[in-house]
């Protein structure tokens, strides 16, 4: 009994955090017009969201791809289809590994930076500051960080694959010795337009996701050192755990 | 109907009509506790209220009410010949345009410097010239002994600069009400004696009403003209802070002498204190 009372307290719990999330989702669509006009707010969160996670972002590209390189050929010799790794590689990385590491790595740099700058902000008497002052936080700090999260990770996921890929051709191409023309050749005429618009859709959608959980566990902090702590937490938790959710209903719909 | 204090004890306020801001039979809860319990207050324009009383007899939700951060239960709050509980979010920041707010801990946005912090409300409200709005924020920081200060980051200010910047922060939009959490807590006696003086000093130089929400009943004697002294939901006494001095209520006199025990007690309640000794470890839970 005890066990079917806390599994529907749980669920009761998820039920209505999920619900306050829509609603802050909601509001924050009804005010998003208020983002086009103050843009220079929005550029300062796309620079410290976006620009500030280049060095993790390209990094983990980096090596991302040079470990894809290394087992690709690796499994590709096996059947005699080295000179494919380019294609291999190009196609897993712009259609899942690409976006999905990428929103990862967000959630762990930016989104921790935005959930704790914002339940800090909440903790020091900043937001109620503002509301006192006639100026609403939502439109003042919540927007522009959305924004600049969702502006931010399509363009990190093009950089991440891009990286990558300069990884995986190290590997094979000045490693290995699999052939620079085949290697680019080919993966030119198996890579569609298609596939890169599914790696863009899905960083659109994981930025989407992942700042507004971000923002939300941040406004809505509990104003202590400890509600902050538990925030940040939340924030990698919940918005890992959510891309990879949304990761198989993206694909699932545009295949 | 506008309310006056009375400096009889649990005195029921009288309507005036220089009243700038008014609570009248005011209710309000937290889940089942009972803050307010008909709480009536009249803030006279032009004066320094303060507004005092044990912990958690709250006096900082009688801030939020004023400013409309909560919502009463049941009475009105009456700001400005406005009830605040009937306007909506665009009435609701129009007045308090209107209205500075001193908070205890300063609350500066870290992220900007001095400068940009006494700026922010003139740039979010009002599109001036730069010229015009680096001539106001000096002016602001002159008056409250920080202009040498404009460079520094929030971090590098010392609690009693910090809450003189906010202060520059709260009076530069020219308020006509300014209210002030807790502006004492915390300072060492030379910037409690410099905030005292600036809050009689700008209340009279700039025209406006000030609510000031303490503990400290020395300091705030000096400067208030009206003090209400709040427990158990209600105002318990209220007058001119000579009048609450010679009240011989035991619970006005254990607060304005700062006595630590009487009507409210010292110990928190617990059981037979012998018996949780001699007990076992669950006496102690």
């Amino acid at each position: 009994m005890t066990l079917i009372h806390e599994l529907l307290e749980g669920m009761q719990d998820f039920l209505a955090r999920a619900g306050a999330m829509t609603r802050f989702f909601v509001r924050v669509l009804l005010i998003s017009p208020a983002g086009f006009l103050r843009p220079r707010l929005v550029i300062d969160q796309v620079y410290n969201a976006g620009a500030l996670s280049l060095v993790i972002i390209m990094t983990s590209g980096l090596f991302v791809g040079m470990v894809m390189g290394l087992q690709g050929y690796d499994l590709l010799s096996r059947i005699g289809s080295e000179d494919s790794l380019g294609t291999g590689a190009a196609l897993t990385l712009l259609k899942e590994l690409g976006p999905v590491v990428t929103a990862l790595l967000f959630a762990g740099r930016a989104g921790t930076a935005l959930a704790s700058e914002i339940g800090l902000m909440r903790a020091t008497d900043q937001l109620s500051a503002m509301e006192i002052m006639a100026v609403d936080p939502m439109k003042r700090v919540v927007l522009p960080r959305f924004l600049g999260g969702v502006i931010s990770m399509p363009l990190l996921t093009g950089i991440f694959v891009a990286v990558s890929l300069y990884g995986v051709q190290l590997i094979g191409v000045q490693y290995f010795g699999i052939d620079q023309g085949q290697f680019w050749s080919e993966m030119r005429s198996a890579v569609d337009i298609e596939d890169v618009r599914e790696g863009l859709i899905k960083g659109l959608v994981f930025g989407v996701a992942c700042s507004l959980i971000a923002v939300f566990e941040g406004y809505n902090a509990e104003p202590t050192a400890e509600g902050v702590g538990r925030a940040t937490t939340r924030t990698v938790v919940v918005s890992a755990v959510t891309t990879l959710v949304l990761d198989y209903i993206v694909t699932a719909i545009l295949l | 109907m506008s309310i006056e204090p009375s400096s009889a004890v649990g005195g029921t306020p009288v309507a005036r009509p220089d009243n700038i801001a008014e609570l009248r039979g005011v209710h309000y809860s937290v889940g089942d506790k009972a803050v307010f319990r008909g709480l009536d207050i009249g803030i006279r324009r032009g004066e320094v209220t303060a507004i005092m009383g044990p912990s958690g007899t709250g006096k900082t939700t009688l801030l939020r009410l004023i400013t409309g951060q909560v919502r009463a239960d049941a009475g009105e709050v009456i700001v400005d010949g406005r009830d605040v509980s009937g306007l909506s979010r665009k009435e609701l920041y129009a007045l308090r345009r209107r209205m500075g707010m001193l908070f205890q801990n300063g609350a500066l946005l870290t992220d900007i410097d001095v400068f940009e912090n006494v700026a922010f409300p003139l740039r979010e409200h009002a599109k001036l010239p730069e010229r015009i709005v680096g001539t106001l924020v000096l002016t602001k920081l002159h008056a409250v002994g920080l202009r040498g200060a404009v460079g520094l980051m929030p971090q590098q200010l010392s609690g009693g600069m910090a809450r003189r910047v906010a202060l520059a922060r709260a009076i530069v939009m020219d308020p006509d009400i300014l209210i002030y959490d807790e502006p004492f807590a915390g300072l060492d006696p030379i910037s409690m004696g410099v905030v005292m003086r600036l809050i009689r000093s700008l209340n009279d130089a700039l025209a406006i009403s000030s609510i000031v929400v303490t503990h400290d009943v020395q300091e705030v004697s000096q400067i208030a003209d009206t003090s209400y002294i709040l427990s158990d939901g209600h105002v318990m006494a209220s007058g001119a802070p000579a009048d609450l001095r010679a009240n011989d209520s035991p619970l006005v006199h254990q607060f304005m002498e700062g006595l630590a025990d009487g009507p409210v007690p010292f110990h928190y309640p617990a059981p037979d204190y012998r018996e949780q000794l001699l007990g076992s470890r669950e006496g102690l839970q």
